[in-house]
């Protein structure tokens, strides 16, 4: 196949190509880039950017750790509040959280590198298995936790921690959710993900069951009878449509599934990208599929977005990034029609929109962009059946600030639920805060009666 | 353009700027390369009494401590004397001088304290006509436990004794180099001038471990894993060198014994405070060292510039202009009242002057005001300590203001006095109370 081939078509690059274009996007500091990065933290009072990171790493200290030359220190500092450190420093918008509250941005326009210092750090103590924590004496409890993503592994290492035993059912072959099916290939090369998921069930007592999906293989009921508490972190499985004439054409794919295919296949030439592709969306989902279409040898990658700049969800140095590799991003466009040539897409209709006294609107102007391929990134949905009576709010799973859902025994985190980012790392903080949350329930529950005298 | 021409005890050089001796000035080599760079002037480095030279270590010689970015700042070095044969150095002196007559080239001399050393050597550093000897009282290593170096300028009478016999034996100018191994650095001081000394340069090394391997316990730099303590300079050392300077020249005894000032300069602005505080010229070491003899453009052109934007014409006008504002603690003025000011829009809302005040000092800065992150100073709790000013990161984000005259000291509840008091007038001064009664 030569590069410039019209259709959806592999192998448009060369073996190399591939490798460069998909190698480590920012390889990890070395030591003195990192003591040099560290040496800029001001160890700051009640630091905004600890504040701003969901999971409340203690930044100022782990950073501080790194300049004295206790690396797993560091690590140990970062995972006593997040054992997904490691991927949450790969992934985190930290332009949009701690750094962009780090004190150095008024001072200079340039934040402490916190995201890239959590990855050496982490990354020290990962290579070497370095296990920081151990099992409380056991319980005697089991938790059932439904889904082994961030929110799922966080949870678990948590009540293993505390001595509980735990059993993670997830629908997928492999563990790591989002972490292992829904990241751009170059920020999280080498397997990290199923390494981290290796590094969290190493603390042992967790047992994971990979191919039992929810309302297919058991129901919220079958769990209730047979273990303590239950936690739900299974995430969002459904994908927006567009709701257009022409979305069931081929070569309209789903973005999350086309980042999912880069992820698990052994040989991305075998992978077909069309030669002209157009992403719908705005978020993280539409930049890491446009990215990577133009990585995989697309000519022309057009993201279409429906409202202007700021809207977007993606962050400005994710934006920064789609149009360094090439990318075309155009605001105030909505997909109106995809357009058929012999079953196949040939383009998109779109038309302008605008804002109209707060609302938003079409402007009726049309216009058509030639496309060999659409993908759609739109957003996600919750998906799931065979949650019985459980509540819902907005479309996801009710619940309160300790993760407890509407029905007594059962939490739930991470992006099925209905507060927080769709993030990783708030993923991870609703894992481990329902973790405790559960952990506090079962004591209470398991302590005797107090005389009363 | 403001002149920089320098006369040190009847030596001139073109600026003030001298190489201290060093490694730096072990031979003519580097010596010349300091003077095509633009040096004014170099001490050799020390020379020991004839026959067979000192022997060095073969491992290494220094450690070192660092700041941000690895910014050495402090040196430390176990290197002895020249190990170089005395014939050979003084040879290339002599050819040197010849090269460059317009620079000053000093030599360095550590003998054995018997009269006879000093004797014989002298005459031998004449003939090569070169300017000026210094003679090396302050090598805290190696050579001081062979009754050399700073074993010497540990004791007043020493020095006095062999800067007699030098000023009896040349007629070329001796400059005393001290030790800041000392608990009071005006006694040698002030043997040296009783001894004859044209004049004193300061500091040489202090003292120092630098650090420990960790591993296998040794002190730095290690030597087949043992250590020996070594000599400390570098930027690390300045402030020390600063006040022991001004404590020659504030000293009445040796008021006016010309200082050349040594001791962590690496800028203009460290030779113009040596100056200001009563320096006729400094010496450099640590900084050339690190980054080799380039810097004294920036040292030339800074002091230039400096000069020329306050209207100083010659280094008369700087030398020792800072000496009289140098004073004893009990005649600080107490009712100088200052408080720490933070100018909101520099604040980077780092917090850390509210943290060191609230855990270290007077609990004067808020970390909130109505419940949002806020930095301000309390007049009512401000002692003016400035230690906030000491650890903000950014300049003059937060300021220490003198109160004036009349104005209300919230923390006192009293109105500033514009009069002068100091600590010997105060009543809670128990001497005052004796006086008085």
């Amino acid at each position: 196949m030569d590069r410039l081939g019209n259709g959806i078509a592999a192998g448009r690059l060369t073996p190399a190509d591939y490798e460069t274009n998909f190698a480590d996007l920012h390889p990890r500091l070395d030591k003195h880039e990192a003591l040099v990065a560290a040496d800029r933290c001001y160890f700051c009072y009640d630091a905004p950017c600890m504040t701003a990171c969901p999971t409340a790493i203690d930044i100022p200290l782990f950073i501080r750790q790194i300049s004295t030359g206790n690396p797993l220190g560091s690590a140990k500092t970062i995972f006593d509040q997040n054992i997904l450190g490691g991927m949450c420093a790969r992934v985190c918008p930290t332009e949009t959280l701690c750094e962009q509250a780090c004190v150095r941005n008024t001072a200079e326009d340039r934040p402490v590198e916190i995201g890239k210092l959590q990855r050496y750090a982490t990354d020290i103590a990962m290579e070497t298995n370095r296990q920081f924590y151990e099992r409380a004496a056991s319980t005697g409890k089991t938790i059932a936790v439904v889904g082994a993503g961030p929110a799922g592994l966080a949870a678990a290492h948590r009540l293993a921690r505390h001595g509980h035993g735990v059993v993670i059912f997830d629908a997928r072959e492999k563990s790591g959710g989002l972490n292992e099916y829904g990241i751009a290939t170059y920020k999280a090369v080498d397997e990290f993900a199923q390494r981290e998921v290796d590094y969290v069930t190493a603390i042992g007592g967790i047992e994971i069951r990979n191919g039992q999906a929810l309302g297919r293989h058991f129901s919220l009921s079958d769990l209730g009878g047979q273990y303590d508490a239950i936690f739900l972190g299974m995430g969002l499985s459904g994908v927006n449509g567009l709701g257009v004439e022409g979305e069931d054409l081929q070569g309209v794919d789903d973005a999350v599934d086309f980042i999912a295919a880069l992820r698990q296949t052994p040989d991305r030439s075998v992978l077909p990208i069309g030669r002209r592709v157009v992403v719908i969306g705005g978020g993280m989902t539409a930049i890491d599929a446009a990215i990577q279409a133009k990585l995989l040898g697309a000519e022309e990658v057009t993201i279409c977005y429906r409202r202007g700049k700021d809207n977007m969800n993606a962050s400005g140095y994710e934006q920064d990034l789609a149009t360094a590799n090439g990318v075309i991003i155009r605001h105030w466009l909505a997909p109106k029609r995809i357009i058929a040539d012999d079953g196949h897409v040939a383009g998109i209709e779109v038309e302008y929109t605008a804002m109209r006294d707060g609302r938003l609107v079409g402007t009726g102007e049309t216009g058509v962009i030639a496309a060999d391929q659409v993908m759609k990134a739109i957003g996600q949905n919750f998906a799931a059946s065979g949650l019985g009576s459980l509540q819902f709010d907005g479309g996801r799973i009710l619940v309160d600030l300790e993760g407890r859902t509407s029905l007594e025994g059962v939490w739930a985190g991470g992006d099925c639920v209905g507060i927080g980012e769709d993030l990783t790392v708030t993923a991870v903080a609703q894992g481990r805060d329902a973790a405790e949350s559960i952990n506090r329930a079962l004591m209470a529950a398991a302590q005797p009666a107090m005389a009363v005298a | 353009m403001a002149d920089i021409r320098n006369t040190f005890v009847g030596i001139k050089s073109p600026n003030p700027f001298w190489l201290a001796s060093a490694p730096p000035t072990d031979k003519a080599y580097n010596v010349e390369r300091a003077f095509k760079a633009g040096w004014g002037g170099v001490v050799w480095k020390t020379l020991g009494e004839e026959g067979p030279p000192v022997v060095n270590v073969n491992g290494p010689r220094y450690g070192a401590i660092w700041g941000a970015d690895r910014r050495l700042l402090g040196l430390n070095n176990i290197e002895l004397i020249t190990d170089r044969d005395l014939y050979t150095n003084l040879t290339e002196m002599k050819q040197v001088k010849k090269n460059w007559p317009d620079r000053a080239v000093v030599a360095s001399i550590m003998v054995p304290c018997e009269e006879a050393a000093w004797k014989a050597i002298l005459p031998l550093v004449e003939e090569t006509e070169v300017d000026g000897i210094e003679l090396n009282f302050g090598c805290p290593h190696g050579m001081s436990e062979r009754g050399m170096g700073s074993a010497v300028g540990q004791v007043p009478e020493y020095i006095e004794m062999v800067v007699r016999w030098c000023k009896q034996y040349t007629r070329m100018p001796v400059i005393t180099k001290l030790t800041p191994n000392i608990s009071d650095i005006r006694h040698p001081a002030r043997a040296a001038k009783r001894g004859g000394t044209d004049a004193v340069s300061l500091i040489n090394t202090i003292s120092s471990i630098v650090s420990v391997d960790l591993d296998s316990f040794s002190p730095n730099p290690s030597i087949g894993g043992k250590g020996s303590h070594g000599g400390y300079c570098g930027p690390a050392v300045k402030p020390i060198a600063l006040n022991m300077v001004a404590e020659i020249a504030r000293d009445p005894e040796t008021y006016g014994l010309p200082i050349s000032g040594i001791g962590g300069v690496t800028t203009w602005r460290d030779a113009a405070e040596f100056l200001a505080l009563g320096a006729g010229n400094v010496q450099v070491c640590t900084a050339a060292m690190t980054y080799g003899f380039k810097i004294v453009e920036e040292m030339i052109t800074g002091l230039c510039d400096w000069m020329d934007a306050k209207g100083h014409q010659s280094l008369d006008d700087i030398t020792g202009r800072a000496v009289q504002n140098v004073t004893d603690w009990q005649y600080l003025n107490l009712n100088y009242i200052a408080k720490a000011k933070i100018d909101q829009d520099l604040c980077i809302k780092c917090g850390r002057c509210h943290i060191a005040c609230e855990d270290t000092s007077h609990q004067a800065i808020t970390n909130q005001v109505n419940g949002i992150r806020h930095f301000e100073v309390m007049e009512d709790e401000c002692v003016g300590c400035n230690l906030c000013v000491n650890v903000c990161p950014v300049e003059n984000c937060i300021t220490l203001d003198a109160l004036p005259a009349g104005a209300l000291d919230e923390r006192t509840g009293k109105v500033v006095d514009p009069t002068y008091a100091n600590w010997t007038q105060h009543p809670n001064n128990p001497m005052t109370r004796q006086a008085a009664e």
